[in-house]
């Protein structure tokens, strides 16, 4: 057991690692590998909405596309994109030799993979992928779903298992891990994030899996607990799923928020404005998640008083969400900025993020989400934040890390196009679904009346665009991997400040054996 | 690097473990054992029932691999504790990581419990036609009358499942009896009583062995610990004497309504934790009577197993408090 040992070669570093940084990178891979399918996914949709009419799919293919986009996205893409920066990151950003239960990690990320084939290839069974959207309500997806559906249930399962421990791990980490003389208050707020996430992550999951396991009992052991004709209610489901569905969405978001709270600092060159009221906003947020899951449902026919409670506690989030936006913001006041591609996606972050924020609050009104309800403009606004919110922060991350991780700097000319185009694809994507939401569309519809077809084509072709700019980023960081110019500094970035920009780069393959001394200062301003 | 060399006082090494092909084993377990159950499900629901399937042979070769790949993974982490290689650093993560296992566990409950209140408190006299969003199911289920335990489901307060206005999906017939406490007669008759009473001897015989351990007087806490297991084991037969009863005298099934929905998955999931605990307990029982393990200071198989113990003793009070009483 060397002190300094290497990563073993070939094929049995990558199965049988304990290191983090290992399993870090290989949940960034695998994520972006789900990135891509959710994407080409997304890429039918559009290609079908191009136009009105039925064009290219079969109406059933077509609600097979929006539920697995919808199911690889949120589970396959953005939520293992954060795991594998937590695993890189947390435990250089604390000073830790590792993660706490290093081979438990290695189990979590390797049931992912095979979770993620189980629930690919139900496209290819009889009758079909499940078709029921993302959000898989009952009785569509018990009542009327494809056989199908009993190995979607059982990728779920996987998946939860994974995030648990995943979570479990984190926490552990965090709380068990710190350097000698890094406290709460002085931990980095990508660390804040992560730990206030992952408890999100460890309360919720389990209640998805009771979701599920309740379909699956429905489904194949005649229980009834979401059917009415048995004593159950078809409600029920939607009151469970969206327990967990709600906080689900600070889970993708927190994250997101910790890692601009990280590069807006840096590349404004001053401290980040406000930490402490940045890790009660946090909190807060968190806290609220699991008092406004009926925000979901105004629709459904619950008493008044539900609306109502449902309704004002919905808009009690926009709080700790504009102290961030304004912390922000206040970092940025009179600071020596310079424009990167890491602050360049995390400022285009606070600008869409914050107008999905707002798009979030005309939503939490329920008198008029009854209009918005299942529209378009519920599509925009959800993908303001999924999308610009989380997607732009990964992002942001990976241009950010990207030289401390490969030791090798990326092409930034390419980064800054590989934003513009983002930025303006996603834009002409999802702007324009405002418009249509509002006038009526539905979503998870594969044909639409004629007033549509402008906004749709545009839509489609920012789409075509955002999904290309995709590619650009993908050769960038291949590209800088290979072959890009050595970096010689630890400390990439002249504003970055951190534990992870003591260490050189591309860091050793073991690091904070000893734990590094912290600054006895006293913690954030 | 920017730290010095020198590590901090007091501060020990800790432990990474080298590669190890645990995970990648484990994960051919669990999948396996996954992939098996759904193709058996799917056989059972959808299939033809005449045709043999090979399902049960995937899921059972999962299971019993998936089994021995946990027992090794335990064996490994409890040789490397015997060794010594554990940090006080390392152990208090092994404390965390069972601490919020725990607490993933009661969400998990919380999800079945909240379905409870929801259909008892809400959904069902809304069914029978309560309140404003209740006017509709007047129509749609005419008659419906809602009680706890419940007299008849929807489909039979309608007349069954040909009368129903909306998609049929299953039979859902009430039982004759249902398991809330009937005869105060034949008190002692009541099996989920006597469970109370065991499962909370069983949490109270678990702490004795507890302290016997932290005196360092093992053959207490094997005494204690022994008669815990088999109070545990006891339980797990009433419990199956419970279901036998219910499925063949009160004719209370899984197709029973929300009624059998709600009873069969909250004691089942239970009556499943109570199994996994009982078999952790029974395994920290062998270490210590077989290998010596565990001292005074260092008996933390022991610990976590006697958390989960003393969870699985909660939750029953919460299913014995709604499920059975009220």
């Amino acid at each position: 057991m060397g002190a300094h040992h290497g990563p073993a070669a070939g094929l049995s570093r990558w199965l049988f690692t304990t290191n983090h940084k290992d399993i870090g990178t290989m949940y960034l891979w695998f994520s972006f590998a789900m990135f891509i399918l959710g994407g080409s996914f997304a890429m039918i949709i559009r290609a079908e909405l191009f136009q009105p009419g039925m064009q290219l799919v079969e109406p059933g293919f077509f609600n097979q596309m929006t539920t697995l986009h919808g199911l690889v996205m949120v589970f396959g893409a953005i939520m293992p994109s954060f795991v594998g920066l937590a695993n890189w990151m947390i435990p250089l950003m604390i000073g830790a030799p590792d993660m706490a239960l290093p081979r438990m990690n290695n189990w979590s990320f390797w049931i992912l993979p095979p979770g993620f084939l189980m629930l690919a290839s139900t496209l290819f069974m009889e009758g079909g992928a499940p078709a029921f959207g993302w959000t898989f309500y009952a009785p569509l997806s018990t009542t009327y779903a494809a056989p199908s559906v009993t190995f979607f249930i059982f990728a779920i399962h996987i998946l939860g298992v994974s995030s648990i421990m995943g979570s479990i791990n984190i926490i552990a980490t965090v709380m068990n891990m710190r350097a000698p003389g890094m406290t709460y208050m002085k931990m980095p707020l990508f660390v804040w994030t992560w730990l206030i996430t992952a408890f999100l992550l460890v309360a919720v999951m389990p209640v998805l899996a009771g979701a599920v396991t309740m379909m699956l009992m429905d489904i194949h052991f005649g229980t009834s607990f979401f059917s009415a004709a048995g004593g159950g209610d078809p409600v029920l489901f939607q009151h469970v799923f969206w327990f967990f569905g709600h906080p689900e969405v600070y889970i993708i978001i927190l994250p997101a928020f910790g890692v601009v709270s990280q590069i807006i600092p840096a590349f404004s060159r001053k401290p980040l404005f406000g930490y402490a009221s940045m890790v009660y906003a946090t909190a807060a947020i968190a806290f609220l998640s699991f008092i406004v899951w009926a925000h979901h449902m105004y629709t459904v026919g619950m008493p008044v008083a539900g609306e109502l409670f449902f309704m004002y506690a919905t808009m009690l989030i926009a709080v700790p969400t504009g102290v961030k936006v304004f912390n922000w913001i206040s970092t940025m006041w009179r600071g020596a900025l310079s424009f990167e591609t890491p602050m360049l996606f995390s400022i285009g972050f606070l600008i869409l993020f914050t107008i999905g924020g707002f798009t979030g609050l005309m939503l939490s009104i329920a008198p008029a989400d009854f209009q918005y309800h299942d529209t378009y403009f519920v599509v925009a606004h959800f993908h303001y934040v999924m999308v610009a919110g989380a997607v732009f922060s990964m992002t942001a991350a990976v241009y950010y890390w990207l030289p401390k991780w490969t030791g090798r700097m990326y092409n930034e000319n390419m980064g800054k196009i590989h934003f513009w185009v983002s930025f303006i694809g996603f834009n002409i994507t999802f702007f324009p679904q405002h418009f249509v939401g509002l006038a009526g569309m539905p979503r998870r519809i594969p044909d639409y009346a004629l007033q549509f077809a402008d906004f749709n084509m545009m839509s489609s072709v920012g789409a075509f665009i955002y999904g290309a700019s995709q590619i650009m980023f993908l050769y960038n960081v291949i590209a800088t991997i290979v072959a890009g110019e050595k970096v010689t500094e630890d400390k990439v970035w002249d504003g970055a400040e951190g534990l992870e920009w003591t260490v050189s780069s591309p860091p050793p393959y073991h690091t904070f054996e000893v734990p590094p001394q912290i600054d006895p200062s006293p913690a954030h301003g | 690097m920017a730290s010095s060399q020198t590590a901090p006082a007091g501060y020990e090494k800790y432990y990474v473990p080298e590669s190890s092909s645990l995970a990648l084993r484990a994960t051919i377990g669990l999948v396996t054992t996954v992939f098996g159950a759904g193709l058996m499900l799917n056989d059972m629901t959808f299939g033809d029932p005449e045709a043999s399937s090979s399902a049960k042979w995937v899921l059972i070769a999962g299971l019993v691999f998936f089994v021995m790949t946990l027992s090794s993974w335990f064996g490994t982490a409890i040789r490397e504790n015997l060794q010594g290689m554990n940090s006080a650093q390392l152990s208090h993560s092994y404390v965390l990581g069972m601490f919020w296992f725990i607490f993933s566990e009661v969400m998990f409950f919380a999800a079945f419990f909240g379905a409870l209140f929801y259909v008892r408190q809400l959904a069902g006299p809304w069914l029978a036609g309560e309140g404003e969003g209740g006017r509709m199911n007047g129509l749609l289920w005419p008659g419906f009358e809602f009680n706890w335990p419940p007299t008849a489901t929807p489909q039979e307060a309608v007349g069954g499942a040909d009368s129903q206005l909306i998609a049929n999906n299953g039979l859902f017939t009430t039982s004759e009896r249902s398991m809330a406490f009937a005869d105060a007669h034949h008190w002692y008759q009541w099996l989920p009583m006597w469970n109370t009473l065991i499962l909370l001897t069983s949490s109270f015989t678990c702490h004795v062995a507890h302290t016997g351990i932290l005196k360092g007087n093992r053959k207490q806490f094997n005494v204690w610990l022994g008669i815990t297991v088999a109070l545990g084991i006891i339980f797990l037969a009433l419990q199956v004497a419970e279901y036998y009863e219910a499925y063949a005298h009160f004719g209370l099934t899984l197709n029973s309504g929300i009624y059998g929905s709600t009873f069969f998955m909250l004691t089942g999931f239970h009556g499943f934790h109570v199994a996994m605990g009982m078999t952790m307990l029974l395994i920290q029982f062998i270490r210590s009577v077989k290998g010596k393990h565990f001292t005074a200071a260092e008996h933390f198989g022991f610990e976590a197993s006697s958390w989960y113990w003393h969870f699985v003793d909660v939750v029953w009070v919460f299913l014995f408090l709604f499920v059975y009483i009220l």
